[in-house]
């Protein structure tokens, strides 16, 4: 029996799940029993998610998809690897179908990182840690689950039970001032753009025949193009509202701010990736002509994100609003790279969304760090930290290269080929779609990479201010006393993260060639462009 | 057999004649026995009923010169109605005003009897019958808190209601004779084909007023709100839950069977779409719970119309999948308010403040019970609006169905107000652990892992829904 044989996909998804509902029997006083046990289980779940990482079977992976390309029709269990099922509903050919390729991989290992530093970070929960645990895990199966999903039900399944303990999370352990608010405005905006989503894929399913729900098979329904162009907006936009796409970007930050710690990671870490990775999958990837004719207006939407995203960013006087912001910049970039449908944009969206999800992680684990000792985060009263943390102040500075889109770290290997995929002489619409005065937009798509790039300056100046008004200059004297190092287990915490950013620009070879095998199928779904 | 078929029936006439003569003879300090012993009764019926009462297949449905049908849409919904009944019955306990009382247990049991004969009238006197047996009971039991202003206008008031619906539904049945012939609902379709539509149509109408006051559709939900908030809690959920299902039974059955679907696909999905989008709206300013789960309530019949609208056996396999979720929910969403009434003595939103402290387990079925209403996964209410949202954009109703998932947003807008106060909010005395009678809780207990089971295990359970939807095509 290989590890392939092994359910580990399964386990994955329902250890936390499982672990959550068990922390429920552990005394209401026992706050260390729960810590421990929720430690425990985060790491299991982690290591698990390496163990998939690493017996990803690559070379397999580039053989079926060259077999693909010629046209034969593998079923779902050739084409994922650690492929399990079994008959959820037969009637309605809906089937619990998991697997992971070289785009859900990656993000398997981010959420299983995530997951386990975020248990780490949230050590210092002090309120009802035990209920605090027992939701966090059943968000972390729902965000495992909807990686793993190969059937469209399933996937919605996993995608609505990752949306709903957000909203306790945040009201319950978020920040007092605005919790309440911030809670309800992200879970309506996300479970609105799921429905609307879902209503999309039901007329898929029924399009396809009412017989099955399984992805693969939907790919090759060959929906009449009329069909893909009507739906094809409600089924990305729908999910893409979760990725943070202009103009529903706006639950984000506020979401983000209003979060535990733990919660922020998980949240820009995590799930704002699976917005956009259902996006690929159910939107692109079983609609792909429809994907032809609107993404590229949907990639100014993107656009707007990037560079709005970052200037509001750089204005913004509270530490953790920035980072909020940045991850709306960021994760534009996501987008665009799946919007530009071409093999650089698409590598590097893949790549990107690993390296904001560990990125952003960082980030919110330092505001953590610091809000939790000096319970301030306007940057006006910040100051001096690095003499206290001198250990997260560096950490802080990687995820500020990183962020920057720095040479030798990660954010360089993602961004870069997004930057490349919109780059080309074939602009992306046919025919002039801006007016006469304009014509010079029309002519090709270099403007948009230029200006999207405009934000990577925009970026160095947020994150050197960030660093400059939170680490350096004079400790303010009111915290005289209250600011101390933090323990070895989040300096773990964040070395683990810090790792794979500087590993990933170092060694790109880790990632992207997976990466590239999962964009390799998209591209065949979408025609060999 | 036929007697076989009817074989629940005749035992809930004879259990209600036993349950008299119990009361008569239990002393008084004993009568909260009672509640255990309808619980007792009411279950072997349920286990008499799928033992015997199962439609074989392929036998002819018309029994008792037509009187009844024996199918299996009909067996599914008298079990339905049975367990509702037997956990109504549970819920009871400890109830001041009627646990110890025998007439509530006899006019529970006389009530489920009037709807096992809705379900499965074949024929317009059989079926007015039914309803009415179902309705007195029913009209007695929510006045049935005497020294409470708010109850006794919560009985009159749906008495006077179900009276006038009755009475115009009455009279469309006599114009649907009038122009046939025939009182037998399946040879009344061959009968109107030679029937001018105006009449027709005109019956059509009627007929939806008595019904639809039954399942509180607009414009016929008025009454829903003041009776659920008066009437004592138990009697509240049953009439949110067998109640309202006895009415789609008929509704389902008297459509299908009688009018041409083209008839009223339109009206049903119009009245679904605004049913429910004034049952959510109107729910969000409620400050009572009971209100806003009778607003609620309305929403959900809004969504189970939808299914109906299809018109397809796919629509009711769906309608009938969601009132079994809704059922089981909806009965454990009172059981939370009962359980908490007992201890805090009110039904304000604001009261439950702080509830989550006192008892983590109570606040988990709740934060279930109440997702589930929202349609979140893994409980039964998503799996139930998805089915229903398919039948309606498998039968085309494509708008209808973006209405619906826009609405459920606006419900889980106000599902999750309650859970905000129940997790969220302090109150003096949050510290202090709730006691739960025993036989709630397991109530809740059944309910809520029968919504986590609709909603992870499908197959079972759709397989007899979708069987029973098959039975009437």
């Amino acid at each position: 029996m290989s590890i392939q044989d092994f359910p580990i996909i399964s386990v994955i998804v329902f250890l936390p799940a499982a672990v959550g509902l068990l922390l429920m029997l552990v005394p209401k006083d026992r706050d260390k029993l729960a810590y421990n046990i929720a430690l425990a289980a985060g790491l299991v779940t982690f290591l698990l998610s390496i163990v998939v990482y690493v017996s990803f079977d690559q070379p397999l992976a580039i053989s079926v998809n060259e077999r693909l390309a010629s046209g034969e029709l593998l079923p779902a269990s050739e084409i994922y690897q650690f492929y399990d099922e079994f008959d959820w509903l037969p009637a309605l050919g809906i089937s619990f179908k998991v697997g992971v390729d070289g785009m859900s991989t990656p993000l398997v290992l981010l959420t299983g990182l995530v997951m386990f530093t975020g248990v780490i970070i949230s050590q210092r929960i002090e309120e009802r840690k035990r209920e605090f645990f027992v939701f966090l895990f059943i968000l972390a199966s729902g965000v495992f689950g909807v990686f793993v999903s190969l059937d469209m039900f399933a996937l919605f399944f996993f995608y609505e039970i990752a949306v709903f303990p957000m909203y306790l999370l945040i009201a319950i352990w978020g920040w007092k001032q605005t919790r309440e608010y911030a809670a309800m405005k992200l879970t309506l905006y996300l479970v609105i753009g799921s429905v609307v989503a879902l209503v999309g894929a039901l007329a898929m399913f029924f399009a396809a025949g009412g017989t099955t729900f399984d992805m693969v098979t939907l790919e090759r329904a060959n929906f009449p193009r009329d069909f893909q162009i009507l739906w094809f907006p409600f089924v990305f936009i729908g999910f893409a509202i979760l990725g943070g796409i202009f103009p529903f970007h706006n639950w984000s930050p506020d979401g983000h701010v209003a979060a535990p710690t733990a919660v922020s990671m998980f949240h820009a870490g995590v799930l704002m990736k699976l917005g956009a990775f259902a996006a690929l999958r159910i939107g692109i990837m079983l609609l792909p002509e429809g994907a032809k004719f609107h993404l590229p207006w949907m990639i100014l939407l993107t656009l707007v994100n990037v560079v709005y995203g970052a200037y509001i960013a750089m204005v913004q006087t509270d530490f953790k609003y920035v980072i909020g912001f940045s991850s709306v910049s960021h994760m534009g970039l996501v987008v665009m790279g799946f919007a530009t449908l071409n093999h650089d944009g698409m590598v590097g969206a893949g790549v990107q969304m690993v390296s904001h999800g560990v990125m952003t992680a960082l980030f919110f684990a330092v505001v953590g760090m610091i809000y939790d000792q000096v319970h301030t985060r306007q940057l006006d009263e910040l100051g001096g930290m690095v003499k206290y943390v001198p250990h997260v102040t560096l950490a802080f500075i990687v995820g500020g290269l990183v962020s920057m889109g720095m040479p030798g770290f990660s954010g360089f290997i993602a961004e870069f080929p997004i930057f490349m995929g919109v780059w080309g002489e074939k602009p992306f619409w046919n025919g002039p779609v801006f007016p006469e005065w304009l014509n010079f937009l029309n002519g090709d798509n270099n403007w948009i990479a230029i200006v999207a790039a405009v934000s990577i300056v925009i970026t160095a100046a947020y994150i050197i201010r960030l660093i400059r008004k939170v680490f350096f200059g004079e400790f303010p004297k009111q915290f005289e006393g209250h600011m101390h190092d933090v323990n070895p287990s989040e300096k773990l915490a964040l070395g683990l993260l810090v790792l794979v950013l500087v590993g990933i620009g170092i060694f790109p070879s880790v990632i992207v060639p997976m990466v590239e095998t999962g964009v390799e199928r998209v591209l065949i779904l979408l025609g060999g462009m | 057999m036929e007697i076989l078929a009817i074989l629940p029936e005749i035992s809930l006439v004879v259990f209600a004649a036993i349950l008299i003569i119990i009361d008569l003879r239990l002393p008084k300090g004993r009568k909260e026995l009672l509640a255990y012993i309808t619980f007792a009764g009411l279950a072997l019926i349920f286990v008499l009923a799928i033992l015997f009462s199962r439609p074989a297949d392929g036998g002819d449905p018309a029994i008792w010169f037509g009187m009844l049908r024996h199918d299996l849409l009909g067996f599914t919904f008298r079990l339905v109605f049975l367990a509702g009944a037997a956990l109504t019955s549970l819920l009871a306990v400890e109830w001041d005003s009627i646990s110890k009382r025998g007439e509530f247990y006899i006019l529970l049991v006389f009530s489920t009897l009037g709807m096992n004969l809705m379900a499965s009238a074949g024929n317009l006197v059989m079926l007015f019958l039914a309803i009415e047996t179902a309705s007195i009971p029913l009209y007695a039991m929510a006045g049935s808190m005497k020294e409470d202003d708010k109850s006794t206008e919560a009985g009159f008031k749906y008495l006077l209601f179900g009276a006038m619906t009755s009475a115009v539904m009455l009279y469309g049945f006599s114009l649907m004779y009038g122009f046939s012939g025939t009182a037998n609902i399946y040879a009344l379709a061959e009968a109107f084909t030679s029937v001018p539509s105006t009449p027709l149509f005109a019956s059509l109408v009627l007929v939806l007023v008595g019904f639809g006051f039954k399942i509180s559709m607009f414009p016929l939900q008025f009454w829903a709100p003041d009776v659920y908030e008066g009437a004592p809690t138990p009697v509240t959920g049953f009439l949110s839950t067998a109640s309202k299902a006895a009415g789609f039974a008929v509704l389902a059955r008297v459509l299908l069977a009688v009018f041409p679907l083209a008839d009223w696909q339109i009206i049903l999905a119009v009245l679904s779409a605004v049913t429910m989008t004034l049952g959510n709206l109107v729910a969000l300013w409620q400050k009572n719970i009971k209100r806003m789960l009778a607003y609620s309530s309305i929403a959900h019949a809004g969504y189970i119309l939808m299914a109906l609208a299809a018109g397809t056996e796919f629509g009711v396999n769906s309608m009938l999948y969601y009132i079994i979720t809704y059922l089981l929910t909806n009965l454990a969403a009172f059981g939370f308010v009962i359980v908490y009434y007992h201890q805090a003595g009110s039904d304000e939103i604001e009261s439950y403040a702080g509830m989550s402290r006192r008892n983590a387990w109570l606040a988990f079925g709740m934060l279930f019970t109440f997702l589930s209403l929202g349609g979140i996964p893994p409980l039964g209410g998503f799996f139930a609006k998805v089915l229903v949202f398919s039948a309606a954009i498998d039968a085309g109703l494509v708008w209808l169905a973006v209405i619906g998932v826009l609405n459920a947003v606006i419900g889980l807008y106000y599902y999750l107000n309650v859970l905000k106060v129940v997790y969220l909010k302090r109150q003096p005395g949050d510290e202090i652990p709730m006691r739960i009678n025993p036989v709630h809780g397991i109530v809740l207990v059944v309910c809520v892992i029968g919504v986590v089971l609709m909603g992870t295990l499908m197959a079972p359970w759709f397989r007899l829904t979708a069987e029973a939807a098959r039975s009437i095509f």
